[in-house]
């Protein structure tokens, strides 16, 4: 069976890269029987881990402390190099290319940003591309296009010291600085760790965004199961030894944990954490009633009863909702009034159900409007909708089960791995994934 | 002024910085302001000098205006004291320059991966050795390599070496790590991670064990005319056996304005090499 797996991976990297749609930038990734052993200790740090990334998606590794995952990230761009095994970058065989030329190729994000204080940001930007030779123009135009990237205005922060930064914003110049060179491949190693709760989940936000412009393979290391869930396309789970316990989307890990480790991990409220995994936009919402400021509220009332609705939404003229009427409201008023309600319950397309969830629960409706580009009006979203998703969401995890790539340890401790993931890897080895297809 | 709030960095994550940042402390001031904050950087120096100059002055008012035997007057005629203090500081910048050329590289070589190993002995042992007492650094050292100049500059080196030394490495040694591995995470080589990053960073730390040395240096360098090495050391032990207090005191002043001024022109140079942004 090892033999198997070892003639397999070469294979499956080639068919994958036939099936890669356009428009990903990313480069797969094959870890292939990787083994790291330090010096003076008995176990492995690594053991024989054989893992698949697939080009353009995100892959979180995710386990305990002193797991290995760390150890594993930085054997792709061989900070650390692996005592045995090979590491195969969009099919070629990087383990013994020279290091600085491979890791200039990789973009490389850590806690912080590890911004340089003595440089710029404009400097700190630009160091990948100055080490690659380009000229002083494209550098200043590149440097001036990835600080729009990441949401800071070129103009007042090119000539920054990091000091001069707030956390967030020098997270954000790493990222920027990571992906200076355009590199297929981004690592971050726990990138959000360093800054406040409410920064961090704004700057994955802008990472899915950024992500889903730049279609890069991203792998990045986190502690945090939430954030590996919000983020990953696919999510691997370590135990000592990097022995990779469950390698799937986060849907099926929260929905059907390999094993009690794998559930521990979640901790609590693994139902919750699947509505983080949906968004508003992938719903159906329903269509509403819509008055204008200035309407009779009588004919916005016998368009209400005639749909048979129970509210109608005012929206202005740039179709931003600003009030929600009740039938009984409306049969209380004579013209609509263009007075903003500030208590709509509003959710952006870009929100998870999760929040679309919270919103509903406070508003007196037991539901919420959602809001699209420009905060224009969409739809409506209530709790029906949101369970129907769960419900599909579940069904569907099912059936993308045996489209998961490769993720097996064949060291020492094989026997841990679970009979079900050495199950997957037969079916199907290749590593598309059907969720590009959404 | 560097840390901000939690609440304040969510405003400016909110899509639109530019409208932020006009608040922010941060932001290029009104040049009232940067004048004023370039002096108080700077006031600290002005005032050494200030101070360093007026006790000059205030020593060459008591040469000429108080009652001195001819035997004073001689020793210390002006044209003799100018070739005291020109070899005092040809011995202190001579010593300084070989400090640096040995000190640094091999403090950095100390750092380096191959030789980490002896990073903590060599600083134990630099740290101890700056307990010895120098003259007898200086006069051991003269029995062995002979009188004179070069067994003056070869103690005053070993002497001077050991803050450079130790600096170089602590300087180096306090360098983030992750900064480092964010180099060579970037694809920088060892060779540029260490010229790029490590040394700008540890600049200052490197120059303050410079000035230390160069103190050092011109206080040890008094000890050098008991090896015949000249300097202005010969005032005060002229002055100690001849019974001369105006002479031991004019040579005693003369080497500590002497170290307080190259003091001065270290902070200065630390405070202009310092890298921005630091």
């Amino acid at each position: 069976m090892s033999e198997y797996i070892a003639s397999n991976p070469a294979e499956s990297s080639s068919t994958e890269e036939s099936v890669t749609p356009t428009g990903i930038t990313g480069a797969s990734i094959l870890l292939d029987h990787v083994t790291k052993r330090f010096p003076g200790q008995a176990r492995p740090a690594v053991d024989g881990l054989t893992m698949e990334i697939p080009a353009g998606k995100i892959v979180m590794l995710v386990g305990p402390s002193g797991c290995g995952k760390t150890t594993t990230l930085k054997m792709i761009n061989r900070l650390i190099e692996p005592t045995e095994g090979r590491i195969v970058v969009d099919g070629d065989d990087v383990t013994d290319m020279n290091g600085d030329t491979l890791r200039r190729g990789i973009g490389y994000v850590i806690q912080a940003g590890g911004l340089f204080p003595h440089m710029t940001v404009a400097t700190n930007i630009g160091i990948v591309p100055k080490m690659l030779g380009w000229d002083k123009a494209r550098i200043a135009a590149r440097v001036d296009e990835l600080l729009e990237l990441v949401s800071l205005d070129p103009a007042l922060y090119r000539d920054r010291y990091p000091k001069e930064l707030s956390g967030g914003q020098q997270q954000r110049v790493g990222v920027a600085r990571a992906l200076a060179a355009d590199p297929p491949v981004l690592l971050m190693d726990e990138p959000f760790g360093a800054v406040d709760p409410i920064t961090r989940l704004r700057l994955q936000d802008e990472l899915i965004n950024i992500q889903e412009e730049l279609q890069k393979t991203i792998v990045c290391v986190t502690h945090d199961f939430d954030e590996a869930v919000k983020l990953g396309d696919w999510i691997a789970i370590f135990n000592e030894g990097a022995q990779l316990v469950q390698y799937d989307t986060p849907e099926r890990i929260l929905g059907d944990p390999a094993n009690e480790f794998v559930e521990n991990f979640i901790g609590s409220g693994a139902g919750l954490k699947q509505l983080t995994l949906t968004r508003v936009a992938e719903v159906s919402l329903s269509d509403a009633v819509v008055g204008k400021p200035g309407e009779r509220a009588a004919d916005v009332l016998a368009r209400v009863v005639e749909t048979g609705h129970g509210h109608a939404v005012i929206v202005d003229e740039r179709r931003r909702p600003i009030q929600w009427l009740s039938a009984r409201q409306l049969g209380r008023l004579e013209v609509i009034s263009d007075v903003p309600d500030p208590k709509l319950p509003l959710v952006g397309k870009r929100a998870t159900l999760n929040d679309a969830l919270d919103t509903m629960l406070v508003s007196s409706a037991g539901a919420a409007l959602v809001t699209g580009r420009r905060d224009m009006f969409k739809g409506v979203i209530d709790v029906q909708t949101v369970m129907d998703a769960i419900t599909r969401s579940q069904s569907a995890a099912v059936l993308e089960s045996d489209q998961a790539p490769v993720g097996l340890n064949t060291g020492l401790f094989q026997a841990q791995v679970s009979a079900a993931e050495a199950d997957l890897i037969e079916t199907d080895p290749s590593g598309a994934d059907a969720r590009s297809v959404q | 002024m560097s840390t901000r709030t939690p609440h304040t960095e969510a405003g400016l994550a909110g899509g639109d910085s530019a409208v932020e940042t006009p608040g922010d402390p941060t932001a290029t001031g009104v040049p009232v302001s940067r004048a004023r904050t370039v002096w108080r950087s700077w006031r600290g120096l002005v005032y050494q000098l200030a101070g360093i100059l007026l006790a000059f002055l205030a020593l060459v008012i008591w040469l000429l205006t108080a009652n001195l035997s001819p035997i004073v007057l001689t020793t210390l005629a002006p044209g003799a004291l100018w070739v005291y203090t020109v070899e005092h500081i040809q011995l202190t910048l001579l010593a300084a320059v070989i400090v640096l050329v040995i000190a640094i590289p091999l403090g950095i070589a100390l750092t380096r991966r191959p030789l980490r190993f002896l990073t903590a002995p060599v600083l134990a042992i630099a740290n101890f050795g700056q307990a010895a007492p120098a003259i007898g650094v200086v006069v051991l050292l003269a029995f062995w390599v002979g009188f004179g100049f070069w067994a003056a500059t070869l103690s005053l080196v070993l002497y001077a070496a050991l803050p450079v030394l130790r600096n170089t490495m602590v300087g180096l040694q306090q360098v983030d790590a992750r900064l480092i591995e964010a180099g060579r995470g970037m694809g920088m080589s060892s060779a540029a991670v260490l010229f790029r990053v490590e040394l700008p960073l540890a600049v200052p730390v490197m120059l303050s064990g410079v000035r230390t040395a160069l103190v050092l240096l011109v206080g040890t360098a008094a000890l050098a005319t008991f090896v015949n090495g000249g300097g202005l050391g010969i005032l005060i032990t002229t002055g100690v056996n001849l019974s001369l207090t105006p002479v031991l005191v004019t040579g005693a002043l003369l080497v500590a304005l002497l170290a307080l001024l190259i003091d001065w022109v270290g902070r200065v140079v630390e405070h202009i090499a310092r890298p921005k942004g630091l």
